[in-house]
Formats: structure tokens, C-alpha cells, sequence
């Protein structure tokens, strides 16, 4: 019945648009093993688990099935050659019932009367494996972990014997993840292979055999987990060691500006994402928060721009209590804000250039007179800021979404920072930018700082964040593990307190 | 095999805007023509008739100019909300609350109120008819995101039903003679009308005025820049500390109060009293989303599509009559050149090839 004893991938190679997401990647599975992989946000991980499951094709290499070369066009080819998938956003209706959505992704469900037919089949393996769950339910009323069981019952119904689970215990609460865990360690028992996509260093180290490194589309190195420690680890998936750039001007640092107050903020769901942190930013200083994406750096950046409601806490500008004011007036007290996802918040992408040049800054004086938008001295501007910093463009008069994405991004930054505010918010600057527009975001952003501004960067490239920061505070779920300064004997040990294994 | 491959397109120039409007229009004409010969028309007659019926003569000119009006007035007020990304299908309800406010204010206050003092009365509570019709759906978006398609399209059904309400009921006309419909309006809430023609200049005029004050606002202003921003990316809007409620709400203010004040053009201007609610308005609401659209958002230009789309009205009317076509004719036309329009817009956005299959 088995149809997968060992699972190989060779010499895989993808790219998108001239970058690399992998690069001459290989490695393997065998019988009854659980394998991590390992690495921070964009090493590459999810793009070689999809290329395994058939959502994307591979540049080059090769994946063998029990030693043979196997052709995977299609999910509708993995599936069938025994390896199921988990996704870290779960694949399911939510107005259906559980028993559907199974019928739903079951290869072998009759057109007529679907859900008769696999009920028995599904209670089966529901006990063989104990994941308890009330076929009847919607799954709407399910809870995260409930619905990823779902999800496995799915893919072993399909008759996969590797399991691929990207990030299982992003969405799961502690004692989720112990049942998760248990359920995988069943699985283990019955001769599956699982390959387990994390940046927890804790739980890799607790449920995987074996575990392998990604860092930027290559492998570091492999080790089992009985034979390695954390910090080993934590070292490989964080690269070299990282040690502050000293090159840049000593500058003392001046009078704080922001101060961040015991603040708590939720997320869309209404789960608590930021836990009571405190720091306080100050003139001539670059202050980093590091850490993995969805730690709640989103929620922080956006409770100091106003763009969200913070739950409890003070934040304030030079002693002046901003805490929940609007936007409008948070940007008027001196904040701006590079948002993390330029296109969605930054741009009106049908507007011209000109238009998106003053987002912030329409309702200023200068350019509007009584109800009036004063165009001659927005274009000016426009041509100004176009100009200054370096946006390539044809002319003003076009459309922004014409324009790439490393020349929107420094319009942005052009216009965050033409009114000198105290503090400049920047989420993910250089996220997605080619070399040259990288450099020169950080150098501008060592310009403000050169001038006796102040930068919250939020970065989760630590190059970046070492290069530029004079203070680098680490965030995981919600809260900082620590705040480093250069001389820090701790520097070395960030990989540990990104990945929530050590706080100072 | 083969596969059609879209792609969107990087630069929209206007002259392939206008060609792109003007090829639409074309096959929009010719997909008339052939369902108009599946009726037993002759398509080439019938589509001249259309245009002779509605331009060909001084009559025919009067009328459309008379339709043209509420078109305008509507048509401008729907190219801000749907700049606004508010598809306010509504406006045929926001008119009929217009008339009947501006109705109930020419029959109480007619006999005691002078003219000039009734007149803006009238469209000023007109106004403020449509304008309620219009903000409860973008108060219900808002706060419970309800889509505005329904409760705009579902609120036309209400205001229609009120209106019918009203004259049978309450407002029926002792002078009516046991039909519904309100008693006729004072002698000075009657708008003058040019001589000849049943043109009721003073709306006519306040269409164009509109038309052009609304071009000025979304382009220059301040509240027309934030209209803009909240219609193309509303988490732009409020990154940029743009008030999104306020000006949603200020929005569907201006565009159902334009509806409402057409309302009121249609009973004093031309029924002199509040009648059966398909006749104080012969679906204006609904034909005034085409006029907005064929003038690409841009207010100033639904003076001109307005009139192009009252001459089909007129024209429509005209050939149903001396070609023995159904009723239903206006509507089909009017309904063939919106598809052909938003097919358009497609093309205009989107390449389009033709590629070989490949097959591994």
C-alpha cells in the first residue's frame, strides 16, 4: 500500500525574475522520519515545498520516488504519487460542513451522494490516528487547530505518506501544538514521512529527527537533533555572526522623541499581537526591531501611525500623548510612516505620480488654499521629490502604477521624510529592492539620522538592520526578548532570541 | 489548439480611449440593428429613424434636450460616486424622493410663498430627498458592509412604492376624480418653460452649471483629491489620514441630492403634480448609469452623453411607435449599448492575443 519509501530532491534550483529562491538544493527523507526545515522568513523554504507538491516547476533538478525520477506537473500528480500538503493558510470552505470539505479534496469521491460513501472511511482513520473532530461542523465554527486536523485527515485520506505541514504551529495555541505533535509522532509510528517547515527553534528541535538549514535559497548545513544544539542552529540559520557596523559616524544620542509605553495591541482577529513593550526612541538614533514577519511588528508599526487602535498603553511624541489620535493628526504631531506593504497602503495606484507625491501632505497649507488643491506647487514638488531622490520615471504626468517597485518605494520615502518629521516609521524599506535601491534607502535613512532625526526600522533582513541601527530590540509573539547595543556580549546569540529561545 | 491570453495594458492614451469609445459605440449600433431586424424591422431604416426621430427635427431636438436634463443632472452626480468605487445603482429611487419632497413643499407652501422664494425651496428639499436615499445605503455599508448594488437597487422598489403610497392614499388629489396623483402645483411652483419646447431652462441650466462645478471639484479640490484616493485604494486613504466615512457620506450627499433635484425638474418642470411613480420618471435613474459611463467619470462630458442617450430615448420612442416595435424597445437598446460600453472598457484595459497552445 506504501508508495513512498524514500524521497529525494536534487540539485533544485528556482528563480523569479533573475533572483534565486533556491539554488541547488537537495536533500531527503526516509521511511518513518520527521525532517525540519529550518530558516527565517524568504530563505526559500515554502518555494521548495511547493515545488514539491507541483505548484511550481523547478529551473532545473530533479525529485526521486523510491530512487526513480518522478514527474510532478500538478498537486493532482503529487497527490496521486502519495504527498500531501498542509498549508500555512488552511485550504477550506468555511460554510461547508467538515465531512464536504474532506469528500471535496478526496480524489475517489463518487459524483453521487459524496458524503455517504467516505463517512465510515474517514472515521477510520479519524481513530487509527486519534484526531478528534465533529464531522457535522461547519468549518467556520472550528478553531485553528481543529481545522488543520482537517487538513491532515485530507491528505492521509488521499493516501500521502509525506506530509508536508508549513508553519502547523503559527496558528495554534500551546496546547494545540501538543496535540499536533502527538498526532505527527502516531503518523511516525505508521511509517510516514513528514517534513516540518518552521523558524521555531524549540519545537524542531523537540519533534524532528533530523533537521535542515535554508538561509537565502541555499543550504547551510544539516544536523540531527539529538547530535546539535540551539544555538548551533540558531548560528547556521542566522549566518555569519553579525556584529554592528562601526564605520558609520558616532553621533550621541539626543532627547528621546517617541516613547512607547507598556503598549498592548491586537490583531485582526482580535488575538493580543503586541504584549506590553515598552522603549523609548531618540534624536540621532536608528532603532531596529528584529525578528520573524508576523510577530507583531505589523501591529506596532501600525498603533504608532494611528492606523490601528492600541488596547492599553501610552505612546507619545516628545511628551505629547498620541495614543489612538487619528492618522491625520499622529503624521501633524511629526510621525510619518513607510507601511509595510507599499502597494496596498503607500499608493493610490490609478492616481498620477503628483497625486501620490502629497498622500500625507495634502492638507497642509502649503498646498491647499481654503478647499482648493494649489497643482502648480504639488507638481513642483512632485518634480522636486523625483528629482532629490533618485525616482525613475518619465514624467510626473503618468500613472504610478507604471513605475517599478524600488522607484515607488523611494517617492515614499521622499515624501515621508520631505516635512523633517521627529520620527520616521519605516516597515520593511527595502523589502523586494534590487542592490542599488537598497543602498540607497539606508543611506537615507542614515541621512535622517545624520540630521537629528529619529528611525523605527522594522526589517527582518538583520544585515540590513546591523548596518544601520545604533539599538537593535529582538521581537517574538509580541514581545522583546531583549534590546542589544553594540558591545553587547548577547549580539551573537540573536538567532536564539528571534526564534523565542533566549530573552535578556 | 489555441488559448487566448490576456494581459493588462501599460499606458492608456486618449486617443485610444476615444477610438476604443467610438468602435464600442459602433457595434453596440450594429448589435441593435440585428436584434432590431429579428423584430421585423428593416435594421438600416430603424437606426436612421432613431437619429432623424430624436435630431432630425426641431420637435424631436426639444424633446431631447428635455430628457437630456435629468440625465445630466444624475449622470454627474453618479461619476463621483463611482469614481468613489460606490456602485450607486439607486439613483431612479433618490429622484423620486427628490420629487416627492420638492412635491410637498409646492403644495403647502404654494399659495402663500412667492415664486422665486417656493422655486429654490423646492429644489433645495429635492435635494435633501435624494440625499437621504442616498446616504442610508452608504451608512449601511460602512458601518455593517452591506453591498450598496442591493440596498441601492432595493431602495429604488421602496421609494417607488412610497411614492404610489402617497397617491392613493394621502396626498390623492381632490381634483383627480378618484385617479391617483396628487392635486396639480400652484401657478408658482410651475418651472417656465421655453416657448415651444417643454424645456424647463431654469433645471437645464442648473444641469450644465452642475456638471461643470462637479468637473472643478474632483479635479481641483481638496474633497474631490480624497474622493479619489478612498475610490482607488481605501487603505491608502487611511494611511493618509483621509476621513472615510465623512467622505463617503459627503459623496453619496452630492450624488443622490443631483437625483433628487432632477426629481424635482420632472414635476414642476414638465407633470406639474407627484403621478404614478413609472411616469414622474421613465427609468432616468437606471439610463443615467450609461451616461455616466459613456462620459468615462468625467462629469463636464455627460453633457454630451446625456444627450446622445435622450436622443436614443427619443428616437427609441419614436420608431416603437411608427414601426409597431414592442415597448420594450428603449430598454433593449439602452441595455445592448451599456454591455457593448463595459465590454469596451475591458478591451481598453486588457490586451488580448491569441497563442498557440503549448503542449509538453
Amino acid at each position: 500500500m506504501k508508495q513512498i519509501e524514500t524521497l529525494e530532491m536534487v540539485e533544485i534550483s528556482k528563480s523569479f525574475q533573475g533572483v534565486y529562491a533556491n539554488r541547488n538544493l537537495s536533500l531527503n527523507v526516509g521511511s518513518g522520519e520527521i525532517l525540519g526545515l529550518l530558516g527565517e522568513n524568504g530563505a526559500g523554504k515554502t518555494t521548495l515545498m511547493n515545488i514539491l507538491y507541483g505548484l511550481y516547476q523547478p529551473d532545473s533538478g530533479s525529485i526521486l520516488i523510491n530512487g526513480e525520477k518522478a514527474e510532478i506537473q500538478s498537486p493532482i500528480d503529487s497527490i496521486s504519487k502519495g504527498i500531501g500538503m498542509v498549508h500555512q493558510h488552511f485550504m477550506l470552505i468555511q460554510n461547508h460542513s467538515v465531512i464536504e470539505n474532506i469528500a471535496l479534496g478526496y480524489k475517489d469521491t463518487p459524483f453521487f451522494f459524496p458524503k455517504l460513501s467516505i463517512r465510515q472511511k474517514v472515521r477510520e482513520f479519524a481513530e487509527k490516528f486519534r484526531l478528534d473532530i465533529d464531522l457535522s461542523k461547519r468549518v467556520w465554527e472550528l478553531s485553528a487547530g481543529e481545522q488543520q486536523r482537517v487538513e491532515i485527515i485530507n491528505a492521509l485520506l488521499n493516501g500521502a505518506d509525506v506530509l508536508i505541514l508549513d508553519e502547523p504551529t503559527s496558528v495554534l495555541t500551546p496546547q494545540e501544538i501538543r496535540e499536533l505533535f502527538m498526532i505527527l509522532n502516531d503518523m511516525k509510528k505508521h511509517g510516514h514521512m513528514i517534513i516540518f517547515i518552521s523558524h521555531k527553534l524549540d519545537e524542531v528541535m523537540e519533534i524532528c529527527d533530523r533537521v535542515t538549514v535554508l538561509r537565502k535559497g541555499e543550504i547551510i548545513g544539516s544536523a540531527d537533533t539529538r547530535k546539535t544544539d540551539k544555538k548551533a542552529l540558531a548560528r547556521m540559520m542566522v549566518g555569519k555572526d553579525v556584529i554592528f557596523n562601526i564605520k558609520k559616524e558616532k553621533l550621541n544620542r539626543g532627547n528621546p522623541v517617541l516613547n512607547v509605553d507598556h503598549i498592548r495591541v491586537l490583531d485582526d482577529k482580535g488575538k493580543v499581537a503586541v504584549k506590553d513593550i515598552s522603549f523609548a526612541v531618540h534624536e540621532y538614533e536608528i532603532f531596529g526591531v528584529a525578528g520573524v514577519a508576523g510577530n507583531g511588528q505589523r501591529e506596532l508599526a501600525e498603533a504608532i501611525t494611528g492606523i490601528r487602535q492600541a488596547a492599553s498603553g501610552k505612546i507619545s511624541i516628545k511628551g505629547a500623548d498620541i495614543t489612538n489620535l487619528s492618522p491625520r493628526k499622529i503624521y501633524d504631531s511629526g510621525v510619518s510612516h513607510i507601511p509595510e506593504e507599499r502597494i496596498k497602503f503607500g499608493i493610490a495606484p490609478g492616481l498620477f505620480l503628483y497625486d501620490n507625491a502629497i498622500l500625507k501632505q495634502h492638507h497642509l497649507k502649503k498646498y491647499s488654499r481654503r478647499s482648493f488643491l494649489h497643482y502648480k506647487r504639488i507638481k513642483q514638488h512632485s518634480m522636486e521629490l523625483v528629482d532629490n531622490f533618485n525616482v525613475f520615471t518619465s514624467s510626473i504626468n503618468t500613472e504610478i502604477r507604471n513605475l517599478s517597485g524600488g522607484n515607488i518605494q523611494k517617492l515614499i520615502l521622499g515624501r515621508e521624510i520631505s516635512e523633517d518629521p521627529p520620527l520616521l516609521v519605516a516597515s520593511h524599506p527595502t523589502y523586494g529592492l534590487d542592490v542599488g535601491a537598497t543602498q540607497y534607502l539606508r543611506e537615507r535613512l542614515l541621512d535622517r539620522r545624520r540630521l537629528g532625526g529619529s528611525v523605527l526600522l522594522f526589517s527582518e533582513d538583520l544585515d540590513e538592520i546591523f548596518e544601520v541601527c545604533d539599538r537593535v530590540a529582538v521581537i517574538f509573539e509580541g514581545e522583546f526578548t531583549g534590546i542589544i547595543e553594540p558591545g553587547d556580549e548577547h549580539t551573537g546569540d540573536i538567532g536564539m532570541m528571534m526564534a523565542g529561545s533566549l530573552r535578556i | 489548439m489555441y488559448r487566448i491570453k490576456t494581459t493588462d495594458r501599460a499606458a492608456i492614451t486618449r486617443t485610444r480611449t476615444l477610438v476604443t469609445n467610438l468602435f464600442t459605440l459602433a457595434a453596440g449600433i450594429v448589435m441593435i440593428g440585428i436584434i432590431l431586424m429579428f423584430c421585423g424591422a428593416n435594421p438600416f431604416y430603424a437606426i436612421s429613424e432613431i437619429f432623424t426621430g430624436s435630431f432630425g427635427s426641431m420637435y424631436g431636438i426639444g424633446e431631447t434636450i428635455t430628457k437630456a436634463i435629468p440625465l445630466i443632472l444624475i449622470g454627474a452626480g453618479l461619476t463621483l460616486a463611482f469614481r468613489a468605487k460606490f456602485w450607486n445603482i439607486g439613483a431612479e429611487g433618490q429622484l423620486l424622493m427628490g420629487a416627492v419632497l420638492g412635491t410637498w413643499v409646492g403644495l403647502n407652501f404654494g399659495d402663500t410663498l412667492p415664486g422665486y422664494i417656493l422655486v429654490p425651496l423646492m429644489f433645495g428639499a429635492g435635494f435633501a430627498g435624494g440625499a437621504i436615499c442616498g446616504v442610508i445605503p452608504a451608512i449601511l455599508k460602512i458601518k455593517y458592509s452591506i453591498n450598496e448594488v442591493i440596498s441601492t437597487l432595493m431602495l429604488n422598489y421602496i421609494c417607488a412604492e412610497f411614492i404610489t403610497f402617497l397617491i392613493v392614499g394621502p396626498w390623492k388629489g381632490s381634483s383627480r376624480f378618484g385617479f391617483p396623483g396628487t392635486d396639480s402645483l400652484p401657478e408658482a411652483a410651475v418651472l417656465g418653460v421655453i416657448p415651444g419646447t417643454r424645456i424647463h431652462w431654469a433645471t437645464l441650466v442648473f444641469a450644465v452649471v452642475f456638471a461643470v462645478f462637479l468637473t472643478v471639484v474632483i479635479s481641483k479640490t481638496r474633497f474631490g483629491y480624497e474622493a479619489r484616493v478612498v475610490g482607488e485604494n481605501p487603505d491608502a486613504g487611511k494611511y493618509a489620514g483621509i476621513n472615510f466615512t465623512g467622505t463617503m457620506i459627503s459623496i453619496m450627499i452630492i450624488s443622490g441630492g443631483a437625483a433628487g433635484l432632477a426629481g424635482v425638474g420632472e414635476v414642476a418642470g414638465i407633470h406639474h403634480h407627484l403621478g404614478h411613480p413609472g411616469a414622474v420618471s421613465s427609468g432616468y435613474g437606471f439610463t443615467a448609469i450609461i451616461v455616466a459611463w459613456l462620459a468615462k467619470l468625467n462629469p463636464v462630458l455627460t453633457i454630451v452623453s446625456g444627450i446622445f442617450l435622450a436622443g436614443i430615448l427619443v428616437g427609441s420612442d419614436a420608431i416603437q411607435i411608427s414601426l409597431g416595435l414592442p415597448a420594450a424597445t428603449v430598454q433593449v437598446v439602452n441595455g445592448t449599448l451599456l454591455i457593448f460600453l463595459i465590454m469596451g472598457d475591458f478591451f481598453l484595459k486588457h490586451k488580448i492575443r491569441i497563442t498557440k497552445w503549448k503542449t509538453s
